[in-house]
């Protein structure tokens, strides 16, 4: 157990482990989104209410849900990079933060395209609106303060400790809904409880939330991989790989 | 794990527990201002400001839609099934805006206590299903509502 996180540790050693692992992550988020989304979008049926602008839902619900679990992610490699003062989790938090950014921008935005036809408006400031606007906003924050410094290590640590920091907002994004008066309906889509609507409504949007997942820890995978070649660039075995790539 | 390590990780943990309490004693000094709306109960009980841009939220009641026919007036009640407030509105009203459907109404209280609304929302429950299988329940003698309450009691939130 602790020789494999040791391993894991070692970028060389990450290096070679996600080359194998990354194709799987790629074909599995390239086949979900796709059946998700045809699924979703053309063959599932309209809402009763709402119509076909339920279907926003098939894009909303996953890129919430990434938003909010990439902080939660980029937070933990964070703890792992200031104890055990581990790289490569620098390395992985650094390639999320824009992910996470990009993720919470589509889920405010397909938010507030669903929000002008259904409840009327585009925006208010609700508990929910308000904390996810918040989490964009850390987002932006720690990409910032990585770049902020001069030396790469203080930027680091500095973007940790907002990240750290940070994750006290991912808990009140979640309840917003249950502890105060919001224009937002509480959550639909749960792992824990009977779903609030049939089953083909409702497979669908797991297929489109694994999807998102996959391609999630595809691209973290992917861009860590390069920012270790560019970090480790003078250390021996990145230049024996360049030499025998030729 | 070295004691070096220790002490990171328990400064990290300090870290992260005042800064929850501090956001927490925030929150809990502004939950009145965080709440989007006042409910009827509130404003019955006189929590509400008067003549003051204000938003009051619930449900419209069964029956309680008239609308002007030769403008664009319509009067509604919206009801927490304890209070009610009568509501004046002058405009286009959203989608979903039904009887028995939530909604959120901006504009002012009077002295009277009627409601005069420059905006109203169409609020949403987290239930969808499709226009078949609702015409099914009503045909069965139910509505919507009803399949939606057989479970919300034994909901447990996740993120949305």
């Amino acid at each position: 157990m602790w020789a494999f996180i040791h391993k894991l540790g070692s970028p060389k050693w990450f290096y070679d482990i996600s080359e194998r692992l990354q194709p799987w992550f790629w074909a599995a988020a390239a086949m979900l989104i796709l059946v998700g989304s045809v699924w979703g979008l053309a063959f599932a049926p309209a809402d009763y209410q709402q119509g076909n602008s339920f279907r926003i839902i098939y894009v909303h619900v996953p890129a919430a849900f990434l938003a909010q679990s990439i902080f939660v992610g980029m937070a933990l490699a964070a703890v792992v990079f200031m104890v055990w003062k581990i790289k490569v989790a620098d390395m992985a938090a650094a390639v999320m933060a824009p992910l996470g950014a990009a993720m919470t921008f589509i889920a405010l935005f397909s938010g507030a395209v669903w929000g002008l036809p259904t409840w009327g408006t585009w925006w208010m400031w609700d508990a929910r609106l308000t904390s996810m606007l918040i989490l964009l906003f850390l987002y932006f924050g720690v990409i910032a303060l990585r770049g902020a410094f001069a030396s790469r290590d203080s930027g680091s640590r500095a973007a940790s400790v907002l990240a750290m920091v940070g994750v006290v907002n991912i808990p009140i994004i979640k309840y917003s809904v249950d502890w105060w008066y919001t224009l937002h309906q509480p959550a639909s889509f749960t792992i824990t409880s009977r779903p609030s609507m049939p089953a083909e409504m409702w497979w669908p949007l797991l297929l489109m939330v694994l999807g998102f997942y996959s391609f999630f820890i595809a691209l973290t995978l992917m861009r860590t991989r390069s920012e270790i070649l560019r970090r480790e660039s003078n250390k021996r075995w990145v230049r024996d790989l360049a030499r025998e790539e030729g | 794990m070295t004691p070096k390590r220790k002490q990171r990780l328990f400064v990290i943990l300090g870290l992260v527990s005042l800064a929850a309490i501090a956001v927490g004693l925030t929150l809990y000094a502004l939950r009145a201002n965080i709440n989007l709306f006042f409910s009827p109960i509130q404003i019955a009980a006189g929590e509400a400001p008067i003549e003051r841009q204000i938003r009051a939220g619930g449900m419209v009641k069964e029956g309680s839609v008239s609308r002007n026919p030769d403008s664009l007036d319509v009067e509604f009640v919206i009801t927490d099934f304890v209070e009610e407030l009568d509501v004046h509105y002058s405009g286009i009203l959203p989608d979903l805006f039904r009887e028995g459907q939530g909604v959120v109404v901006v504009g002012k209280l009077s002295e009277s206590g009627h409601f005069r609304a420059d905006q109203v929302l169409a609020k949403h429950d987290e239930n969808y299903m499709p226009s078949e299988v609702a015409e099914a329940l009503e045909a069965a003698g139910y509505s919507p509502s009803d399949y939606a309450d057989k479970y919300t009691g034994m909901k447990v939130e996740g993120a949305d």
